[in-house]
């Protein structure tokens, strides 16, 4: 921990040409919770700023500030210089400042060259769109970038990689100072990294501003010609790459001052409840093995995309594994459906609990005992009276604190939800309970108490897998930790050898030898 | 949530019941007990359909085909009926609810194993039944003296000075009520629709749940086939034609959402009493039967409108709105 905040800030560069963008203190809060606390960074021609940080450090707020979808609550942005506010995404587009997404947000029933010109497609004298002139900008502005892209085929009809040149050709037109990428690779092969680093030279060389946001620290140490990096919304360093090594940037990324307490646990492992082995997936993963004890919570850390939710799914018969067995209680089970999952006694809390939690429409008490209508229901026909008491009883356990069991579940606040949706499974009674980013955008009071909940469940002899990409709550919860990287358990860390820079190393795929 | 339905099943209610007091206060024939057991009784075919199709909407799906359905069973039935004129009620009635059922099943067993949408599955089995109609019947009509007594008698048939096509109506409507509210099946549908992926997450099987509420909808469709044939006493090939887009307003109008997972018995009762009551005022108010079609469409977009209304602001991620603000 040598780089102390006031020294990391006097790393900042001064000596490099003058920001075409610079944010400048910048702050901006959302309900509850503080996105970005007094940040500064600095964006120059012909240079790929790296930013780095964990996952909440703040990125992509910045990345929504800078292009004008949110606005900060203090401090300036500013434009070759001059401050300059962006009332909408519009403004930040008219100041140069473009963006392309991990999710490109292009229209795949469109051509390659309407895609590139939409909302600023050159006119005929009448006003109407002039497509021969479009399509030859297009494709001079698809060669400058070396993309060998028909410009009249539909854009559904492209590869990712070709879309990412689709995007930055669109970037181009709008003669974009500045081009950020968000985790441009994510989605990438290796061939396709290659082709894109290529490109990034291409736009280094027109003299763009680049900022590029990746958690794989290979890719920054090759292209990045600077690094900031921001951890919990704020700023704690910046400097050219030449001076800093992969530890110092772990370092950076990970220190910091534990502010959530985690409630203390004996722990005390069973009997194997949960044993998986070989599992593999034709695209998503592969070999995939671990057990997992009665009372033990097992932590998988690892970057976004690889693969943990993915192994989870599979594992309670939501996609089919092809290769690989699972064994419950010692015994063999056949896992085709969520059903059949539920049945064995393993079930799974969702990351998205707007789209894969909770049925917002449905009364609390409703959408407590929907796995458990069989048991609520005699003779065919539900009892009301029998699925009050079973909601009650463990949206009780949960401390939720509803008006009423028959208001509608929407009406909660999103810790509130998060509680019902715990309440659903632990109402089936499951043996094993896979929690998939269980505290991901809920506010401190309920974070607490669904981390106090998980370790009353394994004190009570339930096996939990939590799957967490906040290194504190890994570190604070789990007795075990799996670290998965592209697919494959990259390490599997015990209690005592868990340590941030382990975490980040592996998900990462630092390796040890490059210390 | 539930205070919010009862409230709009209310607010139906009362525009019911104003729109009644309104044609009362120049025509007070219109609500003496004998008229109102006739509207109910005309409206009965809407309301076992719209019960159906209620069952569809509230699993994210539309059955296009209902009125189709009807018409098929209908002609099958009835030409049944002239092959046999023997054949008791309570057979022709099992005929028309079983052959409802199976061309129900054929619109769910394509939604739920081929996943093609449904509003294309049931455009297309509509325009199929239809042309099986006319394949059967040659393009004929079977008329009133080629089927029995027995056959046309039922629907008409009289208890406490109330039709059986209504008593069948109420039962129906019974009868939903509580697998809507009282079965697993019934929570499912409501599940399914208002959140197909948290569904898949429960351990419901989605495309089941859906083919079962097809199923649903097309046995009333069937039984309709029965009651709308012997009522009228005729049978051919256009029958109901476009009877499906009033059973489809009937829903929307009784607050069932059609983006699925909302809705109530009440709803779609209320809902087709109120296209049912329009219907049969109008002429006796002497307005064209053609402003009906302009009040029913009315009817449908202030539904809809106040639907939405109800539905905004609930549920939306605080970022998003953020979002919208800055």
């Amino acid at each position: 921990m040598l780089m102390q905040n006031a020294a990391a800030t006097d790393t900042r560069p001064r000596t490099a040409p003058a920001p075409v963008v610079a944010l400048d203190a910048i702050t901006k809060t959302f309900p509850g919770v503080t996105a970005l606390s007094d940040v500064s960074l600095e964006l120059h021609p012909g240079e790929v700023t790296a930013l780095v940080g964990e996952n909440g450090a703040g990125k992509s707020t910045v990345v929504k500030i800078l292009t004008g979808i949110y606005r900060p609550d203090h401090g300036t942005i500013r434009v070759n210089g001059a401050p300059v506010q962006f009332a909408a995404a519009q403004d930040a587009s008219r100041a140069g400042i473009t963006a392309i997404h991990q999710e490109t947000v292009l229209f795949d029933e469109l051509t390659v060259a309407e895609n590139i010109f939409i909302g600023h497609a050159p006119r005929t004298r009448a006003g109407l769109i002039n497509t021969r002139r479009m399509r030859t900008r297009a494709r001079a502005l698809l060669d400058s970038i070396d993309a060998e892209i028909d410009v009249g085929v539909r854009l559904r009809d492209l590869g990712i990689a070709s879309k990412h040149l689709v995007a930055i050709a669109r970037a181009l037109s709008i003669d974009a100072q500045v081009v950020i990428m968000d985790e441009p690779t994510a989605a990438l092969s290796h061939k396709e990294i290659q082709e894109l680093y290529a490109l990034v030279e291409r736009l280094k060389a027109q003299g763009k501003a680049i900022l590029f946001i990746s958690h794989k620290f290979d890719e920054i140490f090759r292209i990045a010609d600077r690094y900031t990096v921001f951890r919990d919304g704020r700023f704690v360093g910046a400097g050219p790459m030449a001076e800093v090594t992969e530890d110092a940037l772990v370092r950076m990324m990970v220190g910091r001052s534990v502010e959530t307490i985690f409630p203390a646990r004996a722990r005390k492992p069973g009997e194997i409840v949960l044993q998986v082995e070989g599992y593999s997936h034709p695209t998503e993963f592969e070999d995939i093995s671990f057990s997992l004890r009665e009372g033990e919570i097992l932590g998988f850390y690892g970057l976004v995309g690889a693969g943990r939710s993915e192994v989870m799914q599979a594992l309670f018969g939501i996609t089919r594994p092809s290769r690989g067995t699972a064994r419950i209680g010692g015994t063999a089970a056949t896992i085709r459906a969520p059903a059949q999952a539920i049945r064995a006694g393993i079930v799974y809390v969702p990351e998205d609990r707007g789209t894969q939690g909770a049925i917002r429409g449905l009364p609390i008490f409703q959408n407590v005992t929907l796995p458990s209508l069989r048991r609520t229901s005699r003779h065919g026909f539900l009892k009301l009276a029998e699925e009050f008491r079973l909601a009650r009883e463990y949206t009780g356990r949960l401390d939720l604190r509803a008006a009423a069991l028959d208001q509608a579940l929407g009406n909660l606040s999103g810790g509130n939800q998060q509680k019902v949706v715990i309440a659903k499974w632990l109402a089936t009674r499951p043996r094993v309970i896979i929690l998939d980013e269980p505290t991901k955008g809920i506010d401190i009071g309920s974070k607490a108490a669904v981390h106090e909940f998980m370790a009353e469940l394994a004190a009570e002899g339930l096996a939990v897998i939590m799957i967490s990409s906040e290194i504190p709550e890994i570190l604070g919860m789990a007795d075990r930790a799996i670290v998965m990287r592209e697919g494959r358990i990259a390490a599997e860390v015990a209690g005592g050898d868990l340590s941030p820079e382990i975490l980040v190393r592996h998900a990462a795929g630092i390796t040890q030898d490059a210390q | 949530m539930t205070a919010l339905l009862k409230s709009r099943e209310a607010i139906l209610l009362a525009a019911i019941l104003a729109l009644l007091a309104l044609i009362a206060a120049r025509f007070p024939g219109f609500v003496a007990p004998s008229n109102l057991v006739r509207v109910f009784t005309d409206t009965s075919p809407l309301i076992i359909l719209a019960l159906g199709q209620m069952c569809v909407i509230l699993t994210r799906c539309i059955d296009l085909s209902v009125a189709a359905n009807l018409a098929l069973t209908g002609m099958v039935v009835a030409m049944l009926n002239t092959a046999a004129p023997d054949l008791p009620v309570a057979a022709t009635l099992a005929v028309a609810l079983a052959l409802g059922a199976v061309l129900g099943a054929i619109n769910g067993v394509l939604v739920w194993k081929l996943d093609i949408p449904p509003i294309v599955v049931t455009l297309g089995t509509m325009t199929i039944f239809r042309g099986l109609i006319f394949l059967l019947s040659n393009g004929k009509w079977i008329n009133a003296h080629e089927m029995s007594a027995s056959f046309t008698g039922f629907p008409r048939a009289e208890i406490l000075g109330v039709p059986m096509l209504a008593w069948i109506a109420i039962a129906a409507v019974l009868l939903l009520a509580v697998v809507i509210a009282r079965t697993p099946l019934g929570r499912a549908f409501y599940a399914v629709g208002g959140n197909p992926h948290a569904a898949v997450y429960t351990g419901l099987n989605v495309g089941r749940t859906q083919f079962f509420a097809f199923m649903i909808s097309g046995a009333l469709a069937g039984l309709t086939g029965y009651l709308w044939v012997a009522r009228y006493s005729v049978a051919y090939v256009d029958i109901a034609g476009g009877f499906e887009l009033e059973v489809v307003a009937a829903c929307v109008i009784g607050g069932i959402s059609i983006m699925g997972g909302i809705g109530s018995v009440g709803g779609a009762l209320l809902g087709a009493l109120f296209l049912g009551v329009v219907k049969n005022a109008l002429p006796v108010v002497d307005i064209s039967p053609f402003w009906q079609l302009a009040i029913s469409g009315s009817a449908i977009i202030i539904a809809v409108a106040f639907n939405a209304q109800s539905s905004r602001g609930r549920g939306r991620v605080i970022l998003r709105r953020a979002e919208h603000r800055t």
